[in-house]
């Protein structure tokens, strides 16, 4: 079930496989050198082949993102290492132990779309996976893998690493491309700003998510065929999934789409912890509706397949919560995140989001009401137009919509809890009136 | 155009227009807190969401971003619509005080009544609401509290996108996101007013305006802001025969509904204790109260024996640029046919050319500057002497693209959009034009991005010590340039109304050039010989040749770069009579003080610096007995046994229609009821007698005045000075920065200034500016308490004593 392709690297070599000279003993950079003769055209044809998909939560297809990128040139690369989704934490992984897999994977990205300048933005929170890209980044200036002439070839390639300042917003690309510019971190209208087309600088600019760029070393240098044949046949390659909460070995695991959760949960996680029951797990990601083992334990991991059950993978952070989890206060310590993550342009959003956790405070608090079941829903209805998942996009960025799913997923399966909490306490009295 | 369906009803719409645009301009009103027509949307507040059928079915999509195209049906009413504006209505009520009885906001509140057609009827929330300290100054002029923001964004963008000031930011994320200034940096803006106009809610107050009126119980009326050239369109709105509050309107022609602080807040002067009530006679050291027909008769008198002793050209007559084009119309008409006199001039010595301000061939309109491809801007510092002009260049080069290039003795105010910021040392203006009409060296990159047209070029003298002919050699290259839109710029409220009414030495009413035919005006008999100018006249008053003045509304003493000529004229001549709002230091001096309405108080035309004519209107009726302009004049010379005959404005109005050429078929009916925005004079149709074309060779180029020392002075005018309207307004009075002077820090180094310098003996704080030429010093003209350096143009400057 666990496979090795991006995690074999550090799990063979787990004191040095940052540096440069275990990564160049490894076969290193040899893909990135071999990209830099072909031309864009051939390089963007691999990774659309490859059906490599990007794993910052969207699941775009990579190589079809590259194909829309605008003519206008110069071009940018921007690799997104914001990670800051709760439970998300495998970018961190992958920065602090194999940085030059990135540093080669934005040499193949640069020349595939013809970027002289690429930027690395990384999660302010992260020092040590930052000062380990700095010292990769430098690393390859100084054998000549980056600066003038790449590999002695007339190809210029620059890259900067950027710290974030604690936002989980700057990790939406085009928040994240304001924030680079030194600009407030908030996301921009789309249209028209479609960073394919007016991105950083206004130029035409690529963002991938660090795995997704990681992955490009091997898709070049091991080929598409190994790539493809790595994993399930619609969802290629491997992913990295990040498992925490209530089971007995929480962490990073190197899997392959179409293993099923029980296997991921029981088998890759090592089950509950102390041999308590499983209740609930988020599958991809705070803002992915939450999955139930009476009705999901046995589905495959497939984008398709969650999406059918109406979630998604996101970014692969799987939370897992045993019997003992009051949901009401799972449910409003996610909501809490997102409404202090709000950046607070869109008023359903920003208003919304407080008012949910607001709402979830005092029904945990024993203040609740019979009423505020249905209000929560029609709250929630009010950020996420018609409560549909994939959520209609009626705010300037996904935050706000899939920031109810918490709540629709609390009223959906553990209605009685929220009514045992709210049967439990003494209505609030406002005003001298009882409501 | 094309069609689209909103409703269930096709209408043809612009394509490409923003939909909640396009369904105003047809009938549909979309509810909307943070789209403003004149901003790029930005699609927050959510209010003007709407659904439009698309290929992938109907979608909810906010109408301030969607631009309409061909075929589009869209829905503004539907039940999803509804419920989504009641969310959002719901969302900004959530955390509103719903102070509406103390707030200003209240009665024209955007939120008040977009809650009221479309909100909840009641609010679900039981929590506690956000607090904030309320409310908070964060200026002068404007208070802020944050309990009533709704987070629009529409003053955060206003400062970055229109004003360029961006000190007014979104600070912190998600509930906890609240507009404000930065620490210890007030929202210290030129243009701060407008974000209290915009703001939807009552977050954004004016100090000004604070409890003084709610909005039903105000009377307004539209009008043209008198602090300008730039014939900003302003609603005066008043109270109980008190004006208290000027709103911009969008012209489209003109200020696109802008006001700067100045001319927003500066109508305090209007109801001053200050203003005159009473006419007053000299009396020993002082004044005395007198009636009408006692001062009128007074004035008569000794203007009539001056007239006797001297000739007519011993009277000479200042001022005139703070009326109506009626009242200029009237004091022309005084001067050179009642009195028989050509020396008259509406300018105080600070102008450009008459004929190049009223009659260039060929010149140009703001609105030029939408389709500019280059625009060149050789003038003062527009941010501090025009305004809604210096928006209107910001917008066309950082929104429309153009090239901005700005030539000035130092770097200005729009610095930081201008691709070329050129500067030079005052007097050698006319080597630098010299080399830019060449291209050479460093300019080659300027002179082509002037070869790329539609070029609109704004053309001014840059500063006071400056020789007007520069301005005249400027404009006659920039005619030539391809395509070119010419704008000459002076500063004073109508200036150009008054000249082409004929208050000055060489034109007559309705732009014709003074000295030759004279048929038209109607008048029986008249001087049109060509006059003395204000500095002429001051001159010719100083050495006995002019006996009599007549200051209309005019302080030469304050107003004159050179005040030391004016007091000498003043104390030399035998009478000084006076139209005035207030006892200025130079109608201190008055043997005779007749007390003048202001703007707001009379009816009449006026005329921007586009030649544009337009309506200003009354709406309160003025201090005591105090009279208009033209029914003072009118009166004096019906006593001196030269009556005109006017019996009122609007009679004076068809006078002018009539007699003044470039002016016919101009007329009050016209400007009321069809031509809200003002025309263009002269209309279509209608000629233009003179037709200027500037050819001043470049050596006729001097610097504008005495050379007393080593440093060439520029003598710029700020947006806040000493000028008495300014000081009149009690809510920007103390603005202005006082006096201070600026130098190269080489040069300040070099004689070792630190702290203060001494110009020409006057001690001045010290400020270094890189961008001011080496071998220059830089004063602002007319501070508080500044140096009378005017008429110079170099000086001393010496390390200040004690620094
Ligand atoms: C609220 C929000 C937060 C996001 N945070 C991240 C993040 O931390 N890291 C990331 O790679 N993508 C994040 N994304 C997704 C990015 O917008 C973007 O889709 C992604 O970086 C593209 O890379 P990929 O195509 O390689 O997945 C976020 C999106 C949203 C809406
Ligand atoms: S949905 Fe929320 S986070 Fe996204 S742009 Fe709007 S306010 Fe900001
Ligand atoms: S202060 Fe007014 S204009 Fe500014 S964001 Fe708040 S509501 Fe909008
Ligand atoms: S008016 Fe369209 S979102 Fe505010």
């Amino acid at each position: 079930m666990i496979v090795e392709a991006l995690t074999r690297r550090m799990n063979a070599h787990p004191t040095d496989s940052h540096t440069m000279e275990r990564y160049l003993e490894t076969g290193g950079y040899e893909a990135a050198r071999g990209a830099i003769t072909k031309t864009r055209d051939e390089l963007v044809e691999t990774v659309k082949e490859s059906g490599v998909i990007g794993r910052g939560g969207a699941g775009f297809p990579a190589g079809l993102k590259w194909s829309f990128l605008a003519p206008a040139r110069p071009a940018y690369l921007v690799v997104n290492g914001d990670e800051s989704e709760p439970g998300t934490f495998k970018d961190r992984q992958l920065l602090e132990r194999d940085p030059h897999a990135m540093v080669e994977g934005i040499i193949i990205a640069a020349v595939a779309n013809e970027v002289h300048h690429a930027f690395v933005y990384i999660r302010g929170e992260y020092p040590k996976p930052a000062r380990r890209v700095q010292q990769a980044v430098a690393d390859a200036y100084a054998k000549g893998f980056l600066g003038k002439g790449i590999f002695g070839g007339d190809y210029d390639l620059d890259v900067t690493v950027h710290l974030g300042a604690g936002a989980y917003i700057c990790g939406e690309e085009t928040a994240l491309l304001n924030s680079l510019e030194g600009r407030r971190g908030e996301p921009r209208l789309k249209p028209p700003y479609f960073p394919a087309a007016k991105g950083l600088y206004m130029a035409p600019t690529i963002v991938n998510n660090v795995e997704t760029i990681s992955n490009l070393p091997y898709i070049f240098g091991e080929g598409v065929d190994w790539y493809k044949g790595l994993g399930h046949e619609v969802d290629t390659g491997t992913f990295l999934m990040s498992i925490s909460g209530h089971v007995n070995k929480p962490g990073n695991y190197e899997v392959v789409h179409g293993i099923t959760w029980r296997e991921l949960i029981y088998g890759v996680a090592g089950g509950i912890r102390d041999g308590k029951e499983l209740k609930a797990w988020v599958p991809g990601g705070a803002s992915a509706p939450w999955f139930v083992p009476e009705e999901h334990l046995d589905l495959p991991i497939t984008k398709d397949e969650t999406g059918k059950q109406g979630s998604m993978l996101g970014s692969g952070a799987v939370i897992v919560m045993d019997e003992d989890t009051d949901m009401v206060a799972a449910a409003e310590r996610l909501v809490r995140f997102f409404a202090e993550e709000s950046c607070g342009q869109c008023t359903p959003c920003r208003e919304g989001t407080t008012w949910l956790d607001l709402i979830l405070q005092r029904v945990l608090h024993g203040g609740g009401r019979e009423q505020d079941i249905d209000l929560l829903m029609d709250v929630s209805d009010n950020i996420s137009v018609g409560l549909g998942w994939p959520p209609k996009q009626t705010t300037i960025c996904p935050l706000g919509p899939s920031a109810v799913s918490a709540t629709l997923s609390l009223v959906k399966h553990f209605r009685h809890e929220v009514e045992e909490h709210i049967g439990r306490g003494t209505p609030v009295t406002i005003s001298g009136v009882s409501s | 155009m094309v069609t689209i369906t909103i409703d269930g009803t096709e209408v043809q719409v612009p394509a490409g227009e923003l939909l909640i645009k396009a369904a105003e301009d047809s009938g549909t009103y979309i509810p909307r807190f943070c789209w403003h027509r004149r901003m790029n949307p930005v699609g927050m507040c959510r209010m003007c969401l709407v659904e439009v059928e698309g290929p992938r079915g109907i979608m909810l999509t906010p109408s301030c971003t969607m631009p309409v195209n061909d075929g589009m049906v869209v829905h503004t009413k539907s039940p999803t619509v509804e419920k989504a504006q009641e969310g959002v209505l719901e969302f900004l009520l959530l955390n509103h005080p719903l102070d509406c009885p103390v707030c200003d906001k209240g009665g024209e509140c955007p939120l008040q009544d977009q809650t009221l057609s479309h909100g909840p009827g009641e609010s679900r929330m039981v929590e506690e609401k956000r607090h904030y300290e309320k409310p908070i100054p964060i200026s002068d002029l404007v208070l802020l509290d944050r309990e009533r923001c709704i987070l629009c964004a529409r003053c955060v963008r206003f400062s970055e996108e229109i004003s360029g000031d961006p000190l007014i930011e979104f600070m912190d994320r998600g509930n906890a996101a609240e507009v404000n200034t930065f620490p210890d940096e007030p929202f210290a803006s030129y243009f701060s007013g407008n974000t209290v106009q915009i703001c939807p809610v009552g977050a954004l107050t004016a100090s000004a305006y604070r409890f003084r009126a709610r909005p039903w119980d105000l009377r307004e009326v539209a009008s043209v802001n008198p602090l300008t050239t730039t014939g900003d369109g302003v609603t005066v709105q008043a109270s109980q025969n008190e004006v208290l509050r000027f709103l911009g309107v969008d012209n489209d022609a003109t200020n696109h509904g802008w006001l700067d602080d100045r001319s927003r807040f500066g109508f305090e002067w209007i109801a001053s204790p200050d203003r005159l009530a009473t006419p007053l006679a000299k009396s020993g050291d002082g004044h005395t109260e007198v009636s009408w027909g006692e001062a009128l008769g007074a004035a008569a008198e000794n203007l009539s024996a001056v007239i006797e002793a001297h000739g007519p050209g011993a009277v000479a007559a200042i001022g005139g640029a703070r009326g109506t084009n009626e009242d200029a119309y009237a004091l022309a008409s005084f001067m050179r046919s009642s009195v028989g006199s050509p020396n008259l001039d509406a300018r105080l010595d600070d102008g450009l050319g008459t004929h190049l301000l009223s009659s260039l061939a060929g010149k140009g309109e703001i609105g030029d500057l939408e389709t500019a491809r280059t625009v060149l801007v050789w003038a003062a510092d527009l941010k501090e002497e025009h305004p809604v002009l210096y928006l209107r260049v910001r917008r066309a080069a950082q929104e429309l693209g153009a090239t901005l290039i700005t030539v000035h003795p130092t770097a200005t105010g729009l610095a930081d959009r201008a691709t070329h910021t050129v500067t030079y040392r005052p007097g050698e203006g006319h080597d630098l034009l010299d080399r830019l009409r060449a291209g050479s060296g460093d300019l080659a990159d300027v002179r082509a991005a002037l070869d790329e047209g539609p070029v609109v070029a704004i053309v001014g003298r840059t500063g006071l010590a400056e020789d007007p002919a520069l301005a005249e050699a400027v404009t006659a290259f920039a005619r030539d340039l391809p395509q070119a839109s010419v704008l000459p710029v002076v500063r004073r409220a109508n200036t150009y109304g008054a000249i082409d009414m004929g208050v000055a030495p060489d034109l007559l009413p309705g732009r014709v050039a003074a000295g030759g035919d004279a048929g038209h005006t109607g008048w029986e008999k008249a001087d049109t010989s060509v006059g003395l100018d204000t500095r002429g006249i001051l001159e010719a008053a100083a050495d006995g040749r002019v006996k009599a003045l007549l200051l209309v509304g005019a302080d030469p003493l304050r107003d004159v770069p050179d005040a030391d000529l004016a007091a000498r004229a003043l104390d030399a001549v035998d009478v000084v009579i006076s139209i005035d709002c207030f006892l200025t230091d130079s109608t201190a001096k008055a043997d005779i003080v007749l007390p003048a309405l202001g703007f707001t108080e009379k009816e009449g035309t006026v005329t921007n610096l586009e030649g544009r004519v337009m309506k200003v209107n009354r709406i309160v009726s003025g201090p005591g007995q105090a009279r208009a302009d033209w029914s003072i004049i009118d009166d004096l010379a019906a006593r001196m046994g030269r009556p005109l005959g006017f019996e009122s404005a609007e009679a004076i109005s068809l006078a002018i229609a009539e007699h003044a050429p470039a002016y016919g078929g101009i007329t009050w009916f016209l400007l009321d009821w069809k031509e809200r925005d003002g025309v263009v004079a002269p209309r279509d149709g209608v000629e233009q007698p003179l037709q200027y074309i500037p050819t001043t060779s470049l050596r006729a180029v001097g610097s504008g005045g005495a050379k007393r020392g080593g440093f060439a002075l520029h003598l710029g005018r700020l947006l806040y000075d000493d000028a008495v309207l300014t000081r009149q307004g009690a809510s920007i009075a103390d603005l202005a920065p006082g006096a201070y002077a600026v130098l190269n820090p080489t040069d300040a180094d070099r004689i070792g200034a630190n702290g203060h310098v001494e110009v020409d003996g006057h001690r001045l704080p010290l400020r270094r500016d890189a961008s001011l030429a080496e071998g220059t010093v830089a004063v602002p003209f007319n501070q508080p308490d500044g140096p009378p350096l005017g008429g110079s143009s170099h000086v001393d400057v010496a390390p200040g004593a004690g620094a």
